[in-house]
C-alpha cells in the first residue's frame, strides 16, 4: 500500500479531510506534526508521498505560509531534496502549496526565488467554486483527467513570476500544471479568483514529482460536495477523488512501499 | 514560567532600551499592491480626494542588541518575499527614512500590552532557530502597519484618515514615523494586590462608590451582602476575594435578572428562565436530548450507537452540541477585536462541553445601524455601521478561517436603534462520542490551565459586559478588548482532542468572562480548589495577583486532570507546542484558596460565593402590541416596490460577506450558504456531513425579526422561532428532531416595561417550543443594550435571535431554494393574514404600525412536519420560506436562483379576512405572515405531494417557465413582470462592504 506522510502544524486544518481524500484513494497515512520531522527526517526515507494540507500554518503571521516555509528551508531542505531525487511524490494543497514556494523545493537548490504566492487581486479571502483544467505537464498523471470543479478559497494565491522570462521557462518545460478553466462568455474574474498570471492554479517541479495548487480538491469526493448538485443527475463521487487516486498511483509507481 | 526566571527577564527588562531596528517593507510593484487600491477607493468614497496614491506595507522592529549582519539575515530569510516585497532597512542610529516630496507616512502600532499575534509568531521562530543560541532578549521583536499616502495633507487629516481605515485609538496608536517606536515596554516590579478592601464600615453610598471606582459592576444590595458576610468573618476582603465575588455575581456570569424574582404586574415570577424556557425543554422530555442547560453547550443526539456502520460512523454513537453567545459591548468599542474573540470564545464553550467535542461549523449574526446612516448623524462615541460591519465581518473571518471551521449560517439586520449598541452573536456546533457528553471534577485531581498566556488584557470584561455603553466608553472600557490569536486556540484543539481520546482528564472548561476565576470557581464549587497564582505563565512579569486571577487573556482552559495521568497529559501539550501548566487541586475542604508566592492572597467560602447572591424583586410591566392601525396601503408600483426591497440591507445579497468565510473547510458541506445556477441564490439554511460514513445531516439555521419587537414582543420570539425552523426544515431538517437555542438581546431590565417585553417574550418561547416540539438546548441573554448620549438613552429593539439545529435524516434528500426545470408546478403552504406591522414594505412607505406576524401555533407544527414528509419522500423539487418581502420576494429570489421564470396567479393563495383598509394586492404581495413556504413539485409529484396537506392551507399557485421573466398576475391581469437579470441586480445592489 502506498504509504503517505501528512506534514501537520500549529493552524494546519485540512489534514482530515486530505487524510480521507487520500485513504479512499488507496494510500495509508500517517500523520506526522514538523516538530517531529525535524527530530527524525528519516521518516521520510519509508514513504512515497509527502503531502502539505491546506490551513493557516502559524496563522500565515508575517506571510501565508512563510513560517512554515522557513522551517522546511532551515531544517529540512537536504532531506526533502534527497526525498524527491529518489522518485517521492511532494503535494502542497493551498496552504500547503503556499509553504512549498516558500521552501523553493519548486526551483534548482541554491537559486533565487523566482515564483511566489501573492495576496489576492480583490484583497480579500475569498471561498468560491472554480474549474481547474490540467495542462501537459511533467506530472504525467494529470493528463488523464477532465475538467476539474472545486472549492478555492484562500486570500494570497496570486500566482506571480519575478519576470516574463520566468513564466516562459515555466510554461516551454512542462511546469505549468493546472490552470483555472474559463467557460466561453465567462470573465476573468472570478472564474479566475485572485488573478494569477496566465490563470495558474498549480505548478509542478522539474521532475514532476513536487506539485502545488491553491484550490482544494479533498472538497469535492463525495457525491454532494458540489454547490449544484441538487440540479443534477445522482453522483457517485467528486472529480478531486480522480485527482487522488492518480496522485497516489503515480507515487507508488516512483517509489514503491 | 518560573518565579526567579520572571525576575531575570524583568530586571533585563529594566534596562533603558535603545531604539530598535526598524524594517519596512512594501509591495514591489505598486500595480499589484491590493490593499492600497481598496484604501484608495474607500478614501474616495469617503469624499477624501487630495490623496493621490497610498501604499500599504508592514513593519518590524528588531531587538538593538543584533548585529547587522544578523538582522539581514532575518529580514532575507524570513520578513521579506525576494519576488514580491522590497525592504527598507533603518538601524538604531539612522533617523526617519526619507520621503518623496509630498508623501506622508502613517505609522500604526498596538498599544503596549495589547496581543499581536505576527511579533509573538516572529519571536517563536526566531527563538527556535537564527537566535536559538542567543540571550531571550534579541528575539524581542515587534510589528506594525506603515502606510505612505501622496497628496497635500494637514497632520490633521492624516490623523483622520488613519483613525477612518486603519487603526482603532481602543488598542492601537498612531505615529507619523517608525522612529518613536520602541520594543515592548519593559515591566514595572511586580504588583501587589491589596489584602485588606475595608468595606465593612461603609455606609451604602461609599459601598456604591467602591463598587463604582473598583469597576466591580455590584448593586447596593449586593454589596451589603458582601458586607455582611465580612461582618460575620470579622474581617475586611483581600482585593483578590472581593474581585471574585464581582466576577462570579456579574450579570453576565450569574443572570441575575432571569434567574431572579420579578413583579410582573402583581404576580411574582420566580426565576422567568426556569418557568418559560426550561419549563419547555422538561416538559417535552424527548429522548435525544442528551444534556441540557447545564454544561458549556446543550448536547443532543446525532447519530445513535445501535445504528453501527463502519470507521467514523460505526460503534459508540455520537452525539452533536450547539452554543450561541452575544459579544455586543467589546464589538461596539473594537469590532474586529471584539467580534474575533467572541468567535474565539463560543469555539472554546464547544472545546468544553462534556469531555470536549470538535467544532464542525460556527454561525454568526450581526445587528448594526442603518449602513446608509449620514456620517453627521453618527452619535458622537460610536463608529459608523457599515465601519462596525466591516469590522466584525474581518473578526470573524480572521478567527473561523484560521481555525479550521466552516463558517457556514447566519445573518444581518439593520435597525437605527442599533446605532450605539450593535449585536454581535458567534455560535458553533460541535461534534463528540455520545461517551464524551459528560464529566466530573474528582477530590486532589491537579487544576491544569492549558493555550494561551496571561496578561492584563480583558481586565472586568464580564463586569463591563453588564453595563450600559455611553460616549466615553471607548476611553474607560479600553482593558476589557482584547485581539485573538486563533492560532493558539487551534493547538489547544489539537492537543485537547488527542488527549480526551486518551482519556488524559476527567473535567474541562473554558476560560471566559471572569478568566481563571469563574472557570476554576465552577469547577471546584463542590469541591473546594487549591490556586497557585505564580504558577499561571504570564505573557510579561508586574501582573498583580489579583489580575492574574480574574485576567480574561483569551484562547484559555482549565482541566481537571487525574494525578496519575499529569505526565502523560503534559506531553501531548509539549508534543503540540501548547502551554499547559499544573496551577494547583481540586482539595474536597470546599473553599476557594489562592495562594501568590506562599502568601494567602484569599480564602473564599465557595457556599457563599455561589449562593449568597441576594435575589432582589424587579418590577416588570407588560404594554400591549402596537397595533391601533391595521390598514395597509395600496402599492402604486409593484414592480418598482419589489426592487427596492431586493435592495433592502435585511433582505439583498450577503454574498460580499458570506463569501469571506471559509464554509468549505473540513469537507462536510452538503448544502451551502449560496446555492443555484450560478451560485448566488440566499439558501435558508446550511447542511453538513459529519460523518465520512453516515449519510445522516445536520441543517444549521437561525430566525430574528427585531423590528416587530418594538410593536409586539410575544408575536416577535414566536415569529423569529418560527422562521428557524421553516429555515431548517426547508432544506430538509425533521421539525421532530430539532433543538433550538434562544439568544436574548435586551435593553435596561431595570426599566419595568423593558423587563415586561422579557416576560412576555420569555412566555412566547414556551409557548412556541411546547406547540413545535422543539426544545431550547441552550441559550443567552444579554440585558443592558443601551447608548447613552448627550440627549437621552437608546435602548435596542427587544432581539431574540433563534438558532436551530435540525437532524437530517438523509442528506441525499437535500433541497435547495433554487428553481430546477420549467414546467414544474409551484404551490404555496400557508395561510396569508393582512400581517404588515414593521414589515420591510411598511419600512419603504415610512410607516410602521400594523398587525405584526405571529405563526398560528395550533396549525403551524402539522404544516412544517407535512413539508418535511414531502422533502423526505423526494418529492420536493425547490423550497423556499416566505419571510421579509413576503411572497414577492421569496418568487423572486427562487427565479434568479434558478435561472427560470415564474408565472404565478396571486388569487390562487389562501388568504385571510383582511380588515378595514387593508389594500389586498399588497397583503398578497408583500405581508410577512409566518410558516408559509413556496415549493416546486414536478408534474408527476403533484398528487402525492397534495396529499400530505389535506387538512392544511396549500394552493397550486403557478409555474416554472423558461421565459427568463417573474410574471405575478391577479387572475388574468398582470400585476408585476420583471425581467430575472434585473431582479439579480437588486439583489447584489445593496450594501458590499
Amino acid at each position: 500500500m502506498t504509504k503517505a506522510l501528512l506534514l501537520r502544524t500549529a493552524g494546519t486544518n485540512c489534514d482530515r479531510e486530505t487524510q480521507r481524500a487520500l485513504e479512499l484513494a488507496g494510500a495509508k497515512v500517517e500523520r506526522v506534526h514538523v516538530k517531529r520531522l525535524i527530530e527524525t527526517p528519516a521518516l521520510l526515507s519509508s514513504a512515497s508521498l509527502l503531502v502539505l494540507p491546506g490551513g493557516f500554518s502559524y496563522g500565515d503571521d508575517v506571510a501565508a505560509g512563510r513560517l512554515l516555509g522557513f522551517e522546511l528551508r532551515q531544517f529540512l531542505s537536504t532531506p526533502l531534496a534527497r526525498f524527491v531525487e529518489q522518485g517521492g511524490h511532494v503535494l502542497g494543497v493551498c496552504n500547503g502549496f503556499q509553504v512549498l514556494v516558500d521552501s523553493g523545493l519548486f526551483e534548482p537548490a541554491g537559486a533565487e526565488r523566482s515564483l511566489a504566492l501573492g495576496p489576492n487581486e480583490s484583497a480579500r479571502f475569498e471561498c468560491r467554486w472554480v474549474v481547474l483544467e490540467p495542462a501537459k505537464c511533467q506530472a504525467k498523471w494529470l493528463a488523464a483527467l477532465g475538467p476539474l470543479p472545486m472549492p478555492s478559497a484562500h486570500g494570497e494565491g496570486r500566482f506571480t513570476v519575478r519576470d516574463a522570462q520566468t513564466l516562459a521557462l515555466l510554461e516551454s518545460s512542462g511546469r505549468v500544471a493546472l490552470r483555472y478553466a474559463k467557460a466561453p462568455g465567462e470573465s476573468e474574474y472570478p472564474s479566475s479568483p485572485n488573478g494569477s498570471v496566465g490563470r495558474i492554479a498549480g505548478i509542478c517541479d522539474a521532475t514532476g514529482r513536487v506539485l502545488g495548487l491553491m484550490p482544494h480538491p479533498e472538497r469535492n469526493i463525495t457525491a454532494w460536495h458540489l454547490p449544484d448538485w441538487t440540479r443534477r443527475a445522482p453522483r457517485r463521487e467528486g472529480e478531486g477523488l480522480a485527482f487522488y487516486r492518480g496522485l497516489v498511483t503515480a507515487a507508488q509507481a516512483a517509489r514503491p512501499t | 514560567m518560573q518565579s526567579n526566571g520572571t525576575a531575570r527577564t524583568a530586571a533585563a527588562l529594566l534596562q533603558p532600551m535603545a531604539r530598535p531596528w526598524r524594517v519596512e517593507i512594501f509591495a514591489r510593484e505598486p500595480a499589484v499592491d491590493s490593499k492600497a487600491h481598496g484604501a484608495l477607493k474607500r478614501l474616495h468614497e469617503a469624499g477624501t480626494s487630495s490623496v493621490r496614491s497610498v501604499r500599504v506595507g508592514r513593519g518590524y522592529l528588531l531587538s538593538p542588541l543584533l548585529a547587522a549582519r544578523t538582522v539581514q539575515t532575518i529580514v532575507e530569510r524570513l520578513l521579506v518575499d525576494p519576488v514580491l516585497d522590497r525592504a527598507t532597512l533603518l538601524a538604531p542610529s539612522d533617523d526617519a527614512a526619507p520621503l518623496a516630496p509630498g508623501v506622508h507616512r502613517l505609522c500604526i502600532a498596538r498599544k503596549p500590552g495589547v496581543m499581536d499575534p505576527v511579533a509573538s509568531s516572529v519571536m517563536r521562530a526566531l527563538r527556535r532557530s537564527l537566535l536559538a543560541d542567543k540571550p531571550e532578549e534579541t528575539a524581542r521583536v515587534g510589528y506594525f502597519q506603515v502606510i505612505e499616502l501622496e497628496g497635500a495633507l494637514s497632520r490633521a487629516e492624516l490623523e483622520r484618515i488613519a483613525r477612518q481605515l486603519f487603526a482603532n485609538d481602543v488598542v492601537d496608536d498612531i505615529h507619523l514615523d517608525a522612529s518613536v517606536l520602541m520594543l515592548p515596554a519593559p515591566a514595572k516590579a511586580k504588583a501587589r494586590s491589596a489584602m485588606s478592601v475595608p468595606l465593612r464600615h461603609l455606609d451604602e453610598s461609599a459601598l456604591l462608590e467602591l463598587s463604582r471606582a473598583g469597576q466591580l459592576s455590584l448593586s447596593a444590595t449586593e454589596m451589603r451582602a458582601i458586607q455582611a458576610h465580612y461582618q460575620e468573618l470579622g474581617r475586611e476582603p483581600s482585593a483578590c476575594e472581593l474581585e471574585t465575588i464581582a466576577q462570579t455575581w456579574s450579570e453576565h456570569c450569574k443572570h441575575k435578572t432571569f434567574t431572579g424574582r420579578i413583579d410582573f404586574d402583581g404576580e411574582l415570577i420566580d426565576n422567568l428562565l426556569k418557568q418559560t424556557i426550561k419549563r419547555a425543554t422538561l416538559e417535552l422530555n424527548k429522548p435525544w436530548c442528551v444534556s441540557v442547560f447545564h454544561d458549556n453547550a446543550g448536547i443532543i443526539e446525532f447519530l445513535p450507537a445501535s445504528s453501527s456502520g463502519s470507521g467514523d460512523a460505526g460503534g459508540t454513537g455520537w452525539n452533536v452540541c450547539f452554543k450561541v453567545e452575544t459579544h455586543n459591548h467589546p464589538s461596539a468599542i473594537d469590532p474586529f477585536g471584539g467580534a474575533g474573540t467572541g468567535v474565539g470564545g463560543v469555539i472554546r464553550d464547544i472545546l468544553g462541553v462534556g469531555l470536549g467535542a470538535k467544532p464542525i461549523a460556527t454561525t454568526d449574526a450581526f445587528f448594526v445601524g442603518p449602513l446608509d446612516l449620514p456620517a453627521s448623524q453618527v452619535p458622537k462615541g460610536c463608529m459608523h455601521p457599515a465601519r462596525i460591519l466591516r469590522g466584525v465581518v474581518a473578526g470573524v473571518r480572521d478567527y473561523g478561517n484560521p481555525m479550521g471551521i466552516p463558517t457556514v449560517n447566519g445573518g444581518l439586520w439593520t435597525h437605527a436603534r442599533y446605532v450605539g449598541n450593535p449585536l454581535v452573536y458567534a455560535g458553533t456546533v460541535g461534534l463528540l462520542p455520545a461517551a464524551c457528553s459528560f464529566k466530573s471534577v474528582q477530590k486532589h485531581d491537579r487544576i491544569v490551565v492549558v493555550g494561551g498566556r496571561t496578561g492584563r488584557d480583558g481586565i472586568h470584561g464580564a463586569t463591563f459586559s453588564s453595563i450600559e455603553l455611553a460616549e466615553e466608553s471607548q476611553v474607560v472600557s479600553s482593558s476589557a478588548v482584547q485581539i485573538g490569536d486563533p492560532i493558539t486556540e487551534k493547538r489547544v484543539q489539537d492537543a485537547l482532542l488527542l488527549a480526551r481520546d486518551l482519556g488524559l482528564y476527567r473535567a474541562i472548561t473554558d476560560c471566559g468572562a471572569g478568566g481563571l476565576s469563574s472557570a476554576v470557581g465552577e469547577m471546584g464549587a463542590e469541591l473546594g480548589a487549591r490556586v497557585h497564582l505564580e504558577r499561571v505563565p504570564l505573557k510579561y512579569p508586574g501582573l498583580a495577583a489579583h489580575e492574574i486571577w480574574i485576567s480574561e487573556a483569551q484562547e484559555r482552559m482549565v482541566l481537571a486532570v487525574d494525578p496519575a495521568q499529569l505526565a502523560a497529559l503534559l506531553a501531548i501539550f509539549e508534543a503540540e507546542d501548547c502551554d499547559a501548566t499544573d496551577i494547583g487541586e481540586f482539595t474536597g475542604n470546599g473553599r476557594l484558596e489562592l495562594l501568590d508566592d506562599g502568601e494567602r492572597v484569599g480564602d473564599l467560602d465557595m457556599h457563599f460565593l455561589h449562593e449568597g447572591t441576594p435575589r432582589p424583586v424587579r418590577r416588570a410591566t407588560a404594554r400591549a402590541p402596537r397595533q391601533e392601525d391595521l390598514s395597509v396601503p395600496a402599492c402604486a408600483d409593484p414592480a418598482r416596490m419589489l426592487h427596492m426591497l431586493l435592495a433592502h440591507p435585511d433582505v439583498s445579497s450577503r454574498e460580499w460577506i458570506v463569501r469571506q468565510y471559509d464554509h468549505e473547510v473540513q469537507g462536510t458541506s452538503v448544502i451551502k450558504p449560496h446555492v443555484g445556477a450560478r451560485g448566488d441564490g440566499p439558501g435558508n439554511a446550511s447542511v453538513l456531513q459529519p460523518l465520512w460514513d453516515s449519510a445522516r445531516g445536520i441543517a444549521i439555521a437561525c430566525g430574528a425579526s427585531p423590528r416587530y419587537g418594538l410593536l409586539d414582543p410575544w408575536a416577535m420570539a414566536t415569529a423569529s422561532i418560527d422562521e428557524a425552523l421553516r429555515n431548517a426544515v426547508a432544506v430538509g431538517g425533521d421539525p421532530e428532531q430539532t433543538a433550538i437555542l434562544d439568544n436574548f438581546s435586551w435593553g435596561n431590565c431595570e426599566k419595568p416595561e423593558h423587563l415586561g417585553d422579557l416576560v412576555l417574550a420569555s412566555r412566547a418561547c414556551y409557548a412556541a417550543a411546547k406547540a413545535f416540539g422543539t426544545p431550547f438546548i441552550s441559550g443567552k441573554d444579554s440585558l443592558n443594550n443601551e447608548f447613552k448620549t448627550a440627549s437621552g438613552t437608546i435602548a435596542i429593539p427587544p432581539t431574540l435571535y433563534v438558532s436551530a439545529l435540525a437532524i437530517v435524516p438523509d442528506v441525499a434528500r437535500s433541497v435547495t431554494m433554487d428553481l430546477k426545470r420549467s414546467g414544474n408546478v409551484l404551490y404555496i403552504v400557508g395561510m396569508t393574514h393582512a400581517e404588515l406591522g414593521a414589515s420591510v414594505y411598511f419600512e419603504q412607505l415610512g410607516r410602521e404600525q400594523g398587525r405584526v406576524p405571529r405563526p398560528d401555533l395550533a396549525l403551524a407544527p402539522a404544516a412544517l412536519r407535512a413539508v418535511h414528509r414531502a422533502i423526505a419522500t423526494g418529492l420536493v423539487r425547490a423550497c423556499h420560506d416566505l419571510s421579509e418581502g413576503g411572497l414577492a420576494v421569496a418568487a423572486a429570489e427562487m427565479a434568479f436562483a434558478g435561472d427560470l421564470g415564474l408565472d404565478v396567479d396571486l388569487e390562487r393563495m389562501p388568504l385571510a379576512p383582511l380588515p378595514d383598509k387593508a389594500d389586498e394586492l399588497a397583503v398578497r404581495l408583500f405581508s410577512e405572515s409566518c410558516t408559509r413556504f413556496l415549493i416546486e413539485v414536478e408534474p408527476e409529484h403533484c398528487a402525492a405531494f397534495e396529499a400530505l396537506f389535506a387538512r392544511l392551507d396549500l394552493a397550486r399557485l403557478g409555474t416554472v417557465t423558461a421565459s427568463g421573466r417573474l410574471v405575478l398576475r391577479s387572475g388574468a391581469r398582470v400585476v408585476l413582470e420583471s425581467p430575472l437579470e434585473s431582479l439579480r441586480s437588486a439583489h447584489h445592489g445593496g450594501f458590499q462592504g
